[in-house]
């Protein structure tokens, strides 16, 4: 059984011809058994591309730095972001990381049923089932589809039903950790509370889960903790009503203030391009409480319950 | 020829779907009045994004018909009379399959203008209307944020100045700031030019702040009942 997965130091950088995009920086953070993550941040901000490190799904001109190290108490510990290919795919992911795909009725295979694809993924996973139609209707029972919706193929389910699919796949391996990419876009309110109480029962379970999104309600009902990510950075890590309610960092802040239940205005200013990221504090341009100490990239402090990567926090 | 008078972008009766024998809509009546925002709220599979494209004259219905300003559509898709074309924008969720990759932003924003004959010299006025940077626009839509790309694609409807909008699931992929940023541009929008508008949208609470009004549709997508919102 996996008993922590330690994210430190993780940079993702792609070479582009005449440009370089930063897309993570530094990131470092802890995902422990029954604990939700969430991670929200505007689209672009490299959060997919976090989630791609830890599954080696990046593309050839990425070059990463930093450690993602897995322990597990079955076996010595494995770094997810050394490891080769043939790990990976045999031993982490669907295994012991399930990822539920961002737009996921374009990662289904067009030309298969639900219920081929699904069953193809319990047969890989336990061979020796001796009923793979059964369990196969047992984990789309867990993501909230009835054993006849498999039988259509993906042009013929709806954007929540094929989501529904990415789940039930993402969780026949019984993976320790399940890595959600924007499993709630387009899905109707009951839907997403399907969702969510599907994720507090794999959390009440002894599973992690990391949830990828920029639905900040979402977030706060689903998550112990909520990471804030910003142009690649942590700017703020904290219990869900913490950063939502007290935040530190003037983006979140400004994030919150957005809601349309809230203020529903906007942050000023346009997110930073990685290729061409200011020096120091990449908020800084979008600030109104900058400092002459914000030319530094302010340190997100590490082990505190509520930490702000900031100079003049809130 | 005068400015028409807006008296709002009408369906009636409409019957419409992929199927005669199964219409996702049926006989349903909406109107998006001009200068006023119109919420259309309803389960997926209710017909939403069908009525918007109806609305948009992108599809056409089994029978009933459009009204625009009072004059009946005569056609949809390509059939539609150029005069009642340009006057309805439509914005849709996913910026990323409504922009051709291999055009850059400021192409893809002066494409109407092109297309219509205008002047195409309006790019940096459309873009700094919706508070795109200068330097954006030479790059092309895999080289900017979805946030970004919903920006340009606001621009581009909003380049023929058109009296009608219909934004269907817009705010789908965006964050909370830019969606507060989009919906405030339109509003701004909106209020210089008395244009109506018709927000479709799964989330009760942006549609209770940005709409005058929500019309819901029914889950078995046949009924159109009107719900007020009584929010403002």
């Amino acid at each position: 059984m996996v008993t922590e997965l330690a994210v430190d130091h993780v940079s993702v950088r792609f070479a582009l011809p005449g440009a370089t995009v930063a897309a993570v920086a530094d990131v470092s953070l802890r995902l422990r058994p029954g604990q939700c993550l969430a991670l929200v941040g505007e689209s672009g901000c490299g959060k997919t591309v976090l989630a791609g490190a830890l599954l080696g799904f990046l593309p050839g001109n990425a070059q990463v730095s930093g450690s993602a190290v897995l322990s597990d108490e079955d076996g010595p510990p494995l770094d997810l972001l050394a490891a080769t290919d043939r790990q990976l795919a045999t031993t982490v992911r669907g295994r012991r990381i399930g990822l539920v795909p961002q737009s996921p009725a374009s990662h289904l295979t067009p030309v298969r049923t639900a219920r081929a694809q699904l069953e193809e993924a319990v047969r890989a996973h336990h061979p020796d089932e001796p009923d793979p139609r059964g369990r196969a209707n047992g984990v789309a029972a867990r993501a909230g589809l009835a054993p006849e919706d498999l039988d259509h193929y993906p042009h013929e389910l709806s954007g929540g039903m094929a989501q529904r699919v990415a789940t039930a796949l993402a969780l026949v391996g019984d993976p320790w950790l399940i890595i959600a990419d924007e499993p709630t876009t387009g899905l109707d309110h009951h839907l997403v509370e399907g969702l969510l109480e599907e994720f507090r029962r794999l959390v009440a379970d002894g599973h992690a889960v990391l949830l990828i999104t920029h639905d900040l309600a979402a977030a706060q009902r689903v998550a112990d903790r909520i990471a804030v990510m910003y142009a690649g950075r942590l700017i703020e890590v904290g219990p869900p009503h913490t950063v939502l309610d007290a935040p530190g960092h003037p983006y979140t802040r400004g994030l919150g203030d957005a809601l349309p239940d809230r203020a529903f205005t906007p942050v000023p200013g346009m997110p930073p391009l990685l290729t061409d990221l200011p020096p120091g504090c990449s908020f800084a341009p979008r600030c109104d409480r900058v400092v002459p100490e914000c030319a530094e990239v302010p340190a997100l402090p590490l082990d505190t319950e509520h930490a702000v990567a900031c100079h003049r926090p809130c | 020829m005068p400015p028409p008078v807006l008296t709002g972008l009408r369906a009636e009766a409409v019957v419409a779907g992929y199927d005669p024998r199964r219409p996702v809509l049926d006989r349903v009546d909406l109107t998006v009045h001009a200068g006023r925002t119109t919420g259309l709220a309803g389960p997926s599979g209710s017909g939403k994004s069908t009525l918007a494209r109806v609305l948009a004259l992108l599809h056409k219905p089994f029978s009933g018909t459009v009204h625009l300003d009072d004059e009946p559509v005569t056609g949809y898709r390509h059939r539609t009379p150029h005069a009642q074309r340009v006057r309805i924008g439509v914005l849709f969720q996913q910026p990323r399959l409504s922009v051709d990759p291999r055009m850059t932003l400021r192409a893809a924003i002066t494409e109407p203008l092109l297309a219509t004959g205008a002047p195409t010299d309006r790019a940096d006025e459309l873009a700094d209307l919706v508070m795109l940077t200068p330097d954006l626009l030479s790059r092309r839509a895999h080289e900017v944020s979805d946030g970004q790309l919903q920006r340009a694609c606001l621009a581009r409807t909003l380049a023929l100045d058109p009296d009608y909008l219909i934004c269907d699931e817009m705010t789908t992929m965006l964050d909370a700031s830019t969606t507060a940023a989009l919906v405030g541009l339109i509003r701004d929008y909106q209020g210089r030019t008395g244009a109506g508008v018709l927000a479709i949208s799964h989330d009760a609470v942006l549609l209770n702040r940005w709409a005058d009004r929500t019309v819901d549709l029914s889950p078995d997508g046949v009924l159109a009942q009107r719900v007020s919102s009584d929010v403002r």
